[in-house]
């Protein structure tokens, strides 16, 4: 019985599925016929329009590329512009013999060698079909017309006119601004093909890069009807493209320059920002680079010169050197004291050069200890502490601090973090916790950690847009301004979508602001008072000053000293010698600039920092009131 | 009485000459194989003309399509009681790489379609669920009474969109439909009754409105540049622009290989993988259009006509699904070029440049082939 029904299900099967599959193949035959009429009428019906399309009077979709948008700094000074350059491009893919071209050329104008040998390296490089390489980038007006009488024996030759990426200021706004570079192969995996069309340039590092969707603008097109020979008939339809938007950054030109010249080629770095809105009047890192080089690229010879020269000129140490902030961190572990109620301003401790944890052997001196052979600070409360930079008051009071709330309190000041609006490669640095140590380093935390701590050495590590940060926010009395490039633009940007601001630092009365405020203030202002009472900035930027600025400067290890050794300037490598930093702002009581100057290996914070931060707020106050600006070099043209 | 009883009465088993016996052997089908090594020599030579004389690219692809025969023929040696007992566990399998290019993936233009081992080789579960997929459905179905009642074609369904599902968030909304549609045919095949093919096909077109709002935005735009290639000439529209040019300007008889002035000169791009009809088109005309599909239909109408002679229900559905998919992928990629489906990433199959996708379908054609030979 189940076997006669099965043997009857297994041919109705057979009967239903030769009935689906014809009724399938029905409709593949259908379908079949569709694509055979789409042929018919493409081929047959409308041949003549494509045929005449595609042949004699060519209609071509050319796209025109947008010209970028032009970056001013808050002056209205060009940092990055456009020029027209007139170029000999040659189209590999329709030469017929290389050489004899480039013979041929080399009779009707001049050549040089060397334009001949990077043409060569050009052409090995990747890019897009059909695209030319430049063989000879500047034309004088009689080459071109010597190239346009010869150009029907030239095949695969073409004088192109375009706009090419000028930075007029050379290597000032490297790092800042960054720079555009051809488009590569690699690019366009990643960008809308539609929008690259034409665009030969695309941005690369800093404002350039993350403005590139606003600087790049939208592609038009023209649709146009050529000869056999590929000459231009008639334009059928032009849809313009539209310009980049021009970008003006909070960058002051002038103050950059200024900020330079004190740098004076040491290897450091700067970051100024205005304390009202976060806006970022200097950025340098140096030693720098030119971003022209970069726009049409260089030889390896130059290249592999910038990359591994030892002082690396490509780092953007302003927002990617990570540094120990050394005794600049003093203020934050004291305002972390001050909210824990660890300590208050008139609590005073005996200041004998060195400190230990009770119990243990290992002796942490006090940065006295050698250069004024003072044997310590004295008598010293928490205002003492930050104008002589004491040691030992720090190192006795974070050992009463617990390293985790100390990290979540030093995040209110902009640390372990990117707070930057539209800096996306800033370094987010480094806030030691238990957590962090266990799995980096595979071990406890020990009190001895604390130690270090709380003079900024150790694990703590900051960028110098970091340090400027945390004095923006110590100027602004505990509230937030997020650091920014952008000053203005046409249009709203897309990018830079105002990211709300980190809360205000909780848990510091207005009192404990101005106090710590005060105590910056003496770091600076305090002199005449006779050895060890001055504050320690003092003899080298404390005098003839007409305003008042709160700072605090920082001498940051680089190598270990051990235990009992001295540290001796002279000994030491000079890329082992210790970092200088200087961190201020101004004018104290109503901040309008807070600046973070950092010279590597360049040894005292104060005398070495703290000169190059006051030439940088002498300039700025006194150009506000004035509102006469003072100008940068402009880079001589080439 | 059990089918092999029945099947000994048949005529036609007399004296076979040796060299029929050789081929019954080999497990081949002449017709099919005719067919199929037609459209890949055609497609060789037209590529040949498609990358400028390129010797490398040719070279290469070519030791691709061996390397797929090859794969072709070696598949067709095994039984189809393989399939038969490995069929739920190659769908699993094949669902957990899937759901794995999720979590581990490579990413590759924004999308994540390749698994990798390190060192070895990188392949995409999605490709090889194109035939995973119609192989589950079709051991699920075999067994069970046919016409299938409404529960066991919710499971089939549910079979099929799963591993569709997991495709679309890769995202490959093109494959993960390719993959819907091999699923579907076999229920189809299995005499789903039309009235509930009436009834999804009735939900999706009132779900249309919502789903469009799900599209992306650029695949929204390669809907409406179908219409209208025309407002996005420098975007969208281009592609399709350049391949109507380059098919219509080649007329009945073509401008001659190697002489296509739209494909040579590269304004049409993708013209060696995606877009090559466009230079069959161009080059060869109307009647090398014609010509392609008259190999596509003797190809697709052999394997039909032959999963119909299959000696079992589970034999029958893979075969016949196997055969109608290939079929769709010669019409999406076809009628995308030729500006009647919008543009989405399917390759003119066994002709366009690029191995995976030849390797499927001639393992396809194999299991075909291995099924269809034997007589269980």
């Amino acid at each position: 019985m189940a076997n006669s029904l099965s043997i009857k299900d297994s041919f109705s099967e057979r009967q239903l599925y030769a009935s689906r599959s014809m009724s399938l193949g029905l409709l593949v035959l259908v379908m079949f016929f569709l694509l055979i009429a789409r042929s018919i009428q493409l081929q047959v019906v409308e041949y003549d329009a494509y045929r005449t399309r595609s042949d004699e009077n060519r209609i071509q979709v050319e796209p025109i590329a947008p010209s970028r948008g032009l970056i001013y700094d808050r002056h209205g000074t060009l940092l990055a512009e456009n020029r027209p350059q007139v170029s000999l491009m040659i189209v590999k893919e329709r030469v017929q013999d290389l050489g004899w071209l480039l013979d041929e050329i080399g009779k009707l104008i001049e050549i040089k060698p060397t334009s001949i040998e990077s043409f060569w390296r050009k052409l090995d490089k990747p890019r897009r079909p059909l695209e030319g390489v430049p063989l000879k980038t500047v034309l004088s007006e009689s080459e071109q017309a010597i190239l346009a009488v010869n150009r029907h024996r030239l095949k695969g030759v073409e004088v192109v006119s375009e706009l090419v990426r000028f930075y007029p200021f050379g290597d000032l706004f490297a790092h800042s601004v960054g720079s555009v570079r051809r488009i590569s192969p690699g690019d366009l995996e990643r960008l809308d093909l539609a929008e690259y069309r034409a665009t030969k340039f695309i941005g690369r590092r800093g404002v350039e890069s993350f403005y590139e969707e606003t600087l790049h603008g939208i592609s038009g097109y023209r649709r146009i009807e050529t000869d056999a020979h590929g000459m231009v008939q008639r334009e059928l339809e032009v849809i313009d493209a539209l310009s980049g938007q021009n970008l003006t950054l909070q960058l002051d030109a002038g103050l950059q320059e200024i900020a330079v010249n004190a740098l004076d080629g040491r290897r450091g770095a700067i970051v100024a920002i205005d304390t009202r809105s976060g806006g970022i009047l200097v950025m340098l890192s140096s030693p720098s680079y030119d971003p022209n080089d970069f726009v049409e690229g260089m030889t390896t010879v130059q290249f592999s010169k910038l990359s591994e020269s030892k002082d690396t000129p490509m780092f953007n140490r302003a927002i990617n050197g990570l540094y120990s902030p050394g005794s600049t961190y003093k203020p934050i572990v004291a305002l972390a004291g001050i909210a824990d109620n660890l300590v208050n301003w008139k609590e005073e401790i005996q200041d004998d050069g060195w400190f230990q944890i009770p119990g243990e052997d290992r002796i942490y001196r006090d940065w006295g200890w050698t250069v004024e052979d003072s044997g310590g600070q004295g008598k010293t409360n928490l205002r003492r502490a930050i104008y002589r930079s004491s040691n030992v008051f720090f190192y006795d009071l974070v050992t009463r601090m617990d390293v985790d709330a100390l990290a979540t309190f030093s995040a209110n000041f902009g640390y372990g973090f990117n707070s930057a609006i539209d800096i996306p490669d800033a370094s987010e640095g480094l806030v030691p916790t238990r957590s962090w140590k266990k799995s980096a380093k595979g071990s406890a935390w020990y009190l001895g950690d604390n130690v270090n701590l709380g003079i900024g050495q150790g694990d703590l590590l900051v960028t110098p847009l970091q340090l400027a940060t945390a004095s923006t926010v110590i100027a602004n009395r505990g509230s937030w301004v997020r650091p920014k490039m952008l000053l203005a633009s046409d249009k709203i940007v897309n990018e830079a979508l105002s990211r709300e601001a980190p809360s205000r630092v909780e848990g510091i009365s207005s009192a404990d602001w101005e106090l710590l405020i005060d105590a910056m203030e003496d770091v600076v202002h305090r002199g005449n008072r006779g050895l060890g009472e001055d504050g320690t900035a003092w003899p080298y930027i404390g005098q003839n000053i007409n305003y008042r600025m709160a700072g605090k400067s920082g001498t940051a290890q680089v190598v270990e000293i051990k235990q009992g050794d001295e540290y001796d300037e002279d000994d030491l490598d000079e890329y082992n010698r210790k970092h200088a930093w200087f961190t201020a702002f101004a004018p104290a009581d109503n901040p309008s600039i807070a600046i973070a100057v950092l010279v590597e290996n360049g040894g005292g914070g104060s005398s070495v920092a703290g000169p190059i931060a006051r030439a940088i707020f002498d300039a700025h106050l006194s150009s506000d009131q004035e509102q006469v600006k003072y100008t940068a070099k402009l880079r001589p043209d080439r | 009485m059990t089918d092999r009883d029945f099947e000994r009465r048949l005529p036609g088993t007399v004296e076979m000459s040796s060299l029929a016996r050789r081929w019954a052997k080999s497990h081949l089908d002449p017709i099919l194989l005719f067919g199929l090594l037609g459209i890949v020599a055609y497609g060789l030579v037209v590529l040949y003309s498609a990358v400028g004389k390129n010797q490398t690219i040719f070279l290469n692809q070519a030791v691709r399509m061996l390397f797929a025969v090859c794969v072709m023929i070696i598949v067709a040696q095994i039984h189809p009681r393989i399939y038969l007992r490995w069929a739920p566990f190659v769908y699993l399998g094949g669902l957990i790489l899937t759901v794995a290019v999720l979590l581990n993936g490579i990413e590759v233009k924004g999308s994540k379609r390749w698994l990798e081992i390190p060192g070895l080789f990188r392949f995409q579960p999605s490709e090889f669920m194109k035939i995973a997929v119609p192989l589950m459905v079709a051991w699920f179905l075999h067994e069970r009474q046919l016409p299938p009642s409404l529960k066991d074609a919710a499971i089939s369904a549910i079979i099929v969109i799963a591993p569709a599902i997991a495709i679309i968030f890769q995202p490959d909304l093109g494959t993960a439909l390719l993959v819907l549609f091999a699923g579907s045919v076999v229920i189809i095949l299995g005499g789903i009754n039309w009235k509930w093919i009436a009834y999804v096909f009735a939900a999706l077109a009132t779900a249309t409105p919502g789903l469009w709002l799900l599209l992306k935005d650029y695949q929204k735009q390669r809907i409406l540049t179908l219409f209208n290639p025309e407002s996005d000439p420098l975007g969208a529209g281009w592609n399709i622009i350049q391949s109507k040019t380059a098919i219509g300007s080649g007329g009945i008889y073509g401008k001659g290989l190697f002489e296509g002035t739209q494909s040579q000169l590269e304004f049409l791009p993708e013209s060696h993988t995606d877009f090559i009809i466009a230079v069959i088109g161009e080059e060869l005309g109307f009647m090398g259009i014609m010509f392609l599909l008259t190999l596509y239909c003797i190809v697709i109408s052999r394997s039909i006509y032959l999963s119909v002679q299959a000696s079992d229900t589970f034999q029958r559905l893979v075969t016949g699904a196997l055969s109608f998919t290939f079929f769709v992928y010669v019409f999406v990629n076809i009628a995308m070029v030729m500006g009647m489906l919008p543009v989405v990433g399917v390759p003119l199959p066994l002709v366009s440049y690029g191995g995976s996708s030849a390797i499927t379908l001639l393992t396809g054609f194999g299991i075909i082939m291995g099924v269809i030979t034997r007589k269980t």
